[in-house]
């Protein structure tokens, strides 16, 4: 097994390092070969492994494949383990990168740093999957920083473009306050555990499930408590939370297939990956749990509502990624993790299908993004239009496609839990379907139905994108609409995921919905009477009123409720602040420092003062130097009978 | 008069006193520098000998000989020196070879 699972992890990074460094020998053609041929060779080993899980033949591996360094006590590790949790997550990497991969044929076809590209996205592919197969925190944290970089090099692609710059850098500066959390988390995980391998912590994680630590003297905090809280702030970083969320619209700079695979499917799923890996240390820990459900609820629903005012279309799908990831953290806070984790892999394949299906639009109308200027786009590009389509109803959760399973049973996992906080979380996620189904439809509506708005130059030019690019949305709008079907059961209900997750009976949601679950059709059907599927009609009806046959009212609504507008419009202000008080005071900071701390004290007192205190110092002393040799003799001299009264008074004793 | 070793050891510091006075009275020829330093070479020389005769070692002896050919050697050089300090400076007076001034 080892060596399958070091051929799943090894493939990528080997494609990725011939096409990154002989791409000019190797050509366009080969570096996409080399590349698709690597992930797509893991992408089948993944999904083999995945079935042995499924039909029961494989068992839980977990070995350590190379000892990286040791310290003391402590081993620093490469290792894997895989089990039924892993497993899944490799399967989704493996398949949505690969989709991606064929995808960039086509969406890269005149870019000059294809290869680049590709190496790009083929070493992205290795780090999630070190990342999803560690078996130690350390492993994790290498995978987790990995995909960091590579979505930074990525967001920056094009470096010529001044905003791509700003965004990547902007991602990268937010996801170093997670990433500080999520160390500081691990060092204490390290501290009290003594340990950093998962299996070693997770067996031990009971009994420690009372220690206490001092943070602020004379305040005991439960140190679960603040070990979970210390690793969740590292998913709010990566999974994009509120209020570490404004790296994630703005990564929409990047090119569209790397929005699809990093900033949809995976990387950003890395931190509810995380959180459910954990569960067996969050499950200790009400507050922290709590706190999950309370930053997951808020990023659910305030930024679906900011996708409503976008015009940018991949900005409005890359609003509802934030809100979607929102959904999967209140799951976590409810401690419905299979939910979430199901969520996440429904969602990796419908919104990297959204976003592949706006990427085929923006190749359609040459790079431009606004919905303003599209519009009956539908008998251009017919595929395009029936996945998006696909892709929208999956995503609102109409009854029996997959995006309704999952999150149907987030909604239904938060309303029988009893947490705090649980109660505005149901209001929250009840509501955000709503606004889900509102600006899904909107985007279909402006971009595919109604005017045509692009100039006639654009549209003259408008068709089908080639297979490379269609292919790869149809075979996503399949998972989209039926995975959930025949994933439900097993995931939610049939214990899949026992051993990997590890919740509390006590307040399992999910074992209370289990008991009313009678089949998947039986789920959907109950769905239709529910108050989700009657939200989304509402959501669905005012956005065909307003968008398909009323245009002109939208202008209306916007100039009567014109605060709510700019509030939204403005992002509530998060980019303002964060320039305003960190950008600006870091800078005042830097100044302070450089003009005081280097220039007065390091420069001015220590460096050139020593300098001035030997010069000083010399110039008394050079009077010595008189140059006349009689002077030098009689200081030898001096010198000599100096030291041979020294002889003689102390040697009488000591020499 | 028995001559003692005390007698040898005197005349070698009256030996070392005129030529640290040669050293410093004298302000005008490098010449007589470098003679007074190799009068305060022999001094030393004679403190070996005196010693050696009185302890019964050769050893102080063989070190004159050694001291002998590094003053020859000294005295060569140093008055090469002076030939070319006095092309270039018309001049050996001391009191005006004072370029290493401060």
């Amino acid at each position: 097994m080892e060596n399958i699972y070091l051929t799943i992890v090894l493939a990528p990074l080997f494609g990725a390092i011939v096409a990154g460094l002989f791409g000019r020998q190797i050509g366009r053609a080969g570096a996409h070969w080399i590349t698709i041929l690597g992930v797509g060779l893991s992408c089948v080993l993944s999904l083999n492994v995945l079935w042995q899980f499924i039909t029961g033949e494989a068992e839980v591996y977990n070995q350590t494949v190379y000892t990286w360094l040791a310290s003391g006590s402590f081993n620093f590790e490469v290792g894997f383990m895989v089990d039924t949790l892993t497993a899944v997550m490799m399967s989704v990497v493996t398949f949505v990168s690969l989709m991606v991969h064929i995808y960039t044929i086509g969406y890269m076809h005149d870019d000059p740093g294809y290869q680049r590209f590709f190496s790009y996205i083929a070493l992205f592919t290795f780090s999630m999957l070190m990342l999803v197969m560690a078996n130690n925190f350390v492993q994790l944290f290498f995978g987790w920083e990995a995909v960091g970089l590579v979505s930074y090099l990525l967001i920056g692609f094009w470096f010529k473009k001044e905003t791509a710059i700003f965004a990547n850098m902007k991602a990268f500066l937010v996801n170093r306050v997670g990433d500080l959390g999520f160390l500081l988390g691990i060092g204490c995980v390290l501290y009290f555990f003594g340990s950093l391998d998962y299996a070693t912590v997770f067996a031990a994680a009971p009994s420690h499930a009372n220690d206490t630590m001092t943070l602020f003297a004379g305040h005991e905090w439960s140190a679960m408590t603040v070990i979970c809280i210390l690793l969740f702030i590292g998913a709010m970083g990566k999974s994009a939370q509120a209020p570490l969320h404004v790296w994630l619209p703005d990564s929409m700079e990047g090119p569209t297939p790397i929005s699809a695979l990093i900033h949809a499917a995976t990387m950003v799923t890395a931190g509810i990956f995380m959180v459910a890996r954990m569960s067996p240390l969050f499950e200790l820990s009400e507050t922290a749990l709590s706190f999950v459900l309370v930053i997951g609820a808020t990023t659910a629903l305030f930024t679906g509502l900011i996708g409503i005012v976008q015009n940018d279309i991949k900005r409005v799908v890359a609003y509802s990624t934030l809100s979607q990831l929102g959904y999967m953290t209140v799951a976590l806070g409810a401690s419905a993790y299979s939910a979430a984790i199901f969520h996440l892999m429904t969602h990796a394949f419908f919104k990297a299908l959204l976003f592949l299906g706006a990427g085929s639009v923006i190749i359609a109308m040459h790079h431009k993004q606004d919905m303003r200027e599209m519009g009956g786009l539908k008998k251009y590009m017919p595929i395009t239009f029936i996945t998006a389509w696909i892709g929208t109803v999956a995503l609102v959760g109409v009854p029996f496609t997959s995006g309704f399973f999952s999150k149907d049973a987030i909604i239904e996992a938060v309303h029988h839990a009893s947490r705090a906080g649980s109660g505005y979380a149901y209001a929250c996620v009840l509501i955000g379907v709503l606004i889900t189904a509102l600006y899904s439809f909107r985007l279909l509506y402006l971009t595919f139905h109604g005017k045509e708005r692009m100039d006639e130059h654009t549209r003259s030019h408008l068709h089908e994108s080639p297979w490379v690019v269609t292919v790869p949305l149809v075979l996503l709008a399949i998972p989209s609409l039926f995975i959930g079907y025949f994933t439900v059961e097993p995931i939610l209900f049939g214990g899949f995921f026992d051993g990997a997750i590890v919740v509390n009976a006590a307040h399992d949601p999910l074992l209370a919905l289990g008991e009313d679950f009678h089949g998947p059709a039986a789920f959907a059907l109950h769905g239709f009477t529910q108050w989700p599927f009657f939200l989304l009609l509402t959501g669905f009806g005012l956005a065909t009123w307003i968008y398909m046959f009323r245009p002109d009212i939208a202008d209306t609504i916007k100039a009567r409720f014109k605060p709510i507008w700019t509030i939204l419009d403005k992002k509530y202000g998060f980019d303002e602040f964060n320039q305003a008080v960190f950008g600006r005071g870091t800078v005042f900071l830097g100044r302070f420092l450089s003009k005081h701390g280097d220039q007065q004290i390091i420069d001015g007192l220590v460096v050139n003062g020593s300098a001035r205190a030997v010069g000083w110092f010399s110039s008394v002393l050079r009077h010595v130097q008189s140059g006349y040799l009689y002077h030098y003799a009689f200081a030898t001299i001096l010198g000599l009978i100096a030291l041979v009264t020294a002889f003689v008074l102390m040697g009488r004793e000591g020499l | 008069m028995i001559i003692t070793l005390s007698h040898f050891l005197i005349l070698g510091a009256i030996l070392f006193c005129i030529a640290l006075a040669g050293i410093f009275l004298n302000r005008k020829n490098v010449i007589i520098l470098l003679m007074a330093i190799e009068l305060m070479l022999l001094a030393v020389n004679m403190n070996f000998v005196a010693f050696s005769r009185y302890l019964g070692n050769t050893d102080g002896q063989v070190f004159v000989f050694f001291i002998l050919t590094v003053a020859a050697a000294e005295a060569a050089i140093g008055l090469a020196i002076l030939v070319t300090v006095f092309r270039n400076r018309r001049t050996i007076d001391v009191e005006e070879l004072d370029a290493l001034k401060g």
